[in-house]
Parts: C-alpha cells; structure tokens; sequence
C-alpha cells in the first residue's frame, strides 16, 4: 500500500525539524493516524524501519496513536461515536456522513537528541 | 502489506513518457523543489526535545495537487482523475470518451501504471496525445508525477485531461491530483459490493461508473444492489451506467462533460483529509 511513501514524508519532516532545531539525531516520533484513514498501522511500522535507515531518525521509536472514528448529528448538534462513514445518529436515528474525526495521517510530535 | 501490493520507496523508480525525471535537464517550471531554506545557523544544542509539528503527512501533496489545480484551472483545462481495480475497463473507457469526444473536445491522457507501456501504447494507437507514468513500484500517482507529466502534453491544444491511475481502489484515495473530477469505476464483473468494500475511494468521488453494462447479465450482475450501494457509500456523487465496448450509455457521460467544459466553472473539488 502506500505506507511507505507517507512514513517517507513524515521521517523527512521530523528530520527537517530535527535539523532546524539544532538536534542531531531523531529519538522518538509521534503519529496520529485515524481509524478509516485507509492507512494500516502495522505497514506504517514495517515501513518505518526501511525508511529510517540512513537518516538522522536511524534507531528512532516509533508511536502511533489511534484516532477513532466519530461523525457530527446536524440534526441534534451532537458528536457521537462511529465505526463506518456513515454512522446513525444514537440520538435520532438519522444517518450522518460528515466525519469529524478519523480520517487523520498526521505527525504529532518529534523528540531530538 | 507492502509486498503484496507492490508499493515501494518513491523516487527512484517512477519514470515519466520514457524517462527517469532525475535525468531532465531542463526546468520544470511547476514542479517541486520546496525544500525550506535553513541557511542560517541554529549551533547546536544539545539534550531531548519534543517538537510539536502537528501536520498533515498528506500536506505536501495536497500543497502541490492544489498549485496543480490552479495552473490547470488557468489553462481552461477540465481534469478527471480515473481510478478502480485493476480490469475495470479505464483505457477502453478513457478512449472512448476521447473518441467519441472529437470534434467536441480535445482530450488528452497521462496514464499511470506500475509497468509496461501497453495501456499508453493503447490509447496512442487512437490518436490521443499520452504521456506515460511508470510508477515502478509505487502504488498510486501524486500530484508532484503528475506536474511533471503534464509539462509534456500540448496543455493549450487541450479541453480535457484524464489521468488514469494505477489499478487500486486503496491508495490513490489519499492521493488528490489537482483534479477536478474523481472518477471511479465499477464493472459490472466485479461484484456490487466493491463500494461497501473500499468506502474511503467511493466516498470521495464525484462520478462514478458502472462500466461493462453488457456482460451484466451474464456476470449476474445485480444492478439494484450496486446501485443502492453506490448511493450509500457514494451518495453525492453523479452516478452513469454504460458499455464503453458497444457504446450505449455513453452519450450521457459525455454530455455531462460537454456540460461541465462550457459552464467553465467545475465546482472545486473537495477531499476529506
């Protein structure tokens, strides 16, 4: 899948940002990465190896944090929790597919050395 | 996981009508070359930090798909981004359209696949000018290959551009183009459940295709399942059954083409990131 291009990206961020900071080496990096996002933590983690090599995040750790799913009732202005793109209202029944959280594939934070 | 669907480290492999972009001498007036400056120096301190960076991994991407958008929009160019599984018709598809296009509007096609030409060669074959992506073993196109393939079309003796995307409903999803058109495909072969399988690609288009009509029947195709599929998963999206083989179905894709060129303005695309 596409796991290994967007752990590129997120390893050439947090190098970046390791770089104008001052650091000198990457030690740990945070992702956020939302339950339907279409990106599987399991290939971000095998891909996070590969693509570290070589660059000041070599030998880093690597957390992902799940983001779950939860859509917004227009009807009852209410957030709830959801499992799918279209989720029913818990309040109304109404079936609602404006996502407010779970689509998510973003780096949080970076820690330097 | 990666080896199965062949995807690997970007760069490298993805060649563009024939050649590896690296071995371009020339400027490419719209590509990326954003790498922040940090010319100045910071000295070094040391100990742990943590810096919140907080962004999107999508965002360079989506950067370069919108500055894309905006040179294609200037160009009065209407852009389709063409995705499905691998085997759902998109070549046949894409040059019948062209086709049937002439003399209406002039079609153009960059064309995405992991390797071989043949589809390129297919649509060349036609009349239709094509550049070629060969991806290698990335598994879907971004916008940065797709600036870059487009500086080798003819823009200004185009109407229309139609990317069509590596075969795979999973990947090219998170990918926006700077298209102002998602198209997806669904073959009457494959089963009526695909959108209910790959929700985030049905959801974010904005046509999809029920393609190979003909061999409904003997597929068994169940047409009010796929539909009532399609309008859940797929809800806001512009929805046309048709063969691309025997041509029935196709005047109204097209019209809606022809439709959409004249009005002009193509309402921007919106992507859920």
């Amino acid at each position: 899948m596409h796991e290994v291009s967007i752990m590129e990206e997120a390893v050439r961020l947090a190098v970046d940002a390791a770089k104008s900071s001052g650091a000198d080496r990457v030690t740990h990096l945070r992702l956020r990465v939302g339950a339907l996002s279409g990106v599987v933590p399991d290939a971000l983690r095998f891909a996070f190896d590969v693509v570290c090599r070589g660059t000041l995040a070599e030998g880093a750790s690597l957390e992902i944090e799940p983001v779950a799913a939860a859509s917004w009732c227009p009807v009852c202005r209410s957030e709830f929790a959801g499992t799918d793109f279209f989720n029913e209202c818990p309040g109304c029944h109404k079936v609602c597919g404006e996502l407010q959280r779970g689509r998510e594939i973003e780096i949080a934070t970076v820690e330097t050395n | 996981m990666c080896q199965e669907c062949g995807c690997g480290v970007s760069g490298g492999d993805v060649k563009i009508g024939g050649h590896s972009p690296v071995d371009h001498g020339h400027h490419h007036a719209h590509g990326d070359h954003g790498h922040p400056d940090h010319g100045h120096d910071h000295g070094h301190l040391h100990g742990t930090k943590t810096l919140d960076l907080n962004v999107s991994l999508m965002a360079k991407n989506d950067r370069l798909a919108e500055r894309n958008r905006g040179f294609f929009h200037a160009k009065k160019l209407l852009v389709l981004n063409v995705v499905s599984s691998p085997g759902s018709g998109k070549t046949t598809f894409i040059r019948e359209t062209a086709v049937q296009l002439a003399g209406k509007l002039r079609v153009g096609v960059i064309v995405g696949d992991l390797a071989t030409d043949n589809d390129a060669a297919r649509l060349r074959g036609a009349g239709i000018p094509v550049v070629q992506i060969t991806t290698g073993t990335v598994c879907h196109l971004d916008a940065d290959m797709v600036s870059k393939a487009a500086e080798q079309l003819d823009l200004d003796q185009l109407d229309v551009l139609v990317i069509e995307n590596v075969g795979n409903l999973v990947c090219p999803a998170d990918y926006d183009l700077g298209e102002d058109l998602r198209v997806v495909l669904l073959s009457t072969t494959e089963g009526e459940d695909k959108p209910l399988k790959y929700p985030p690609m049905f959801h974010s288009a904005h046509v999809a295709i029920v393609t190979k009509s003909d061999l409904a029947k003997a597929a068994g195709f169940d047409r009010e399942v796929a539909l009532a599929n399609l309008n859940r998963v797929s809800h806001h999206a512009e929805i046309f059954e048709l063969s691309s083989k025997t041509g029935k179905g196709m005047k109204p894709w097209l019209d809606y083409l022809v439709n959409l060129r004249a009005q002009g303005g193509v309402q921007p695309a919106h992507h859920h990131h």
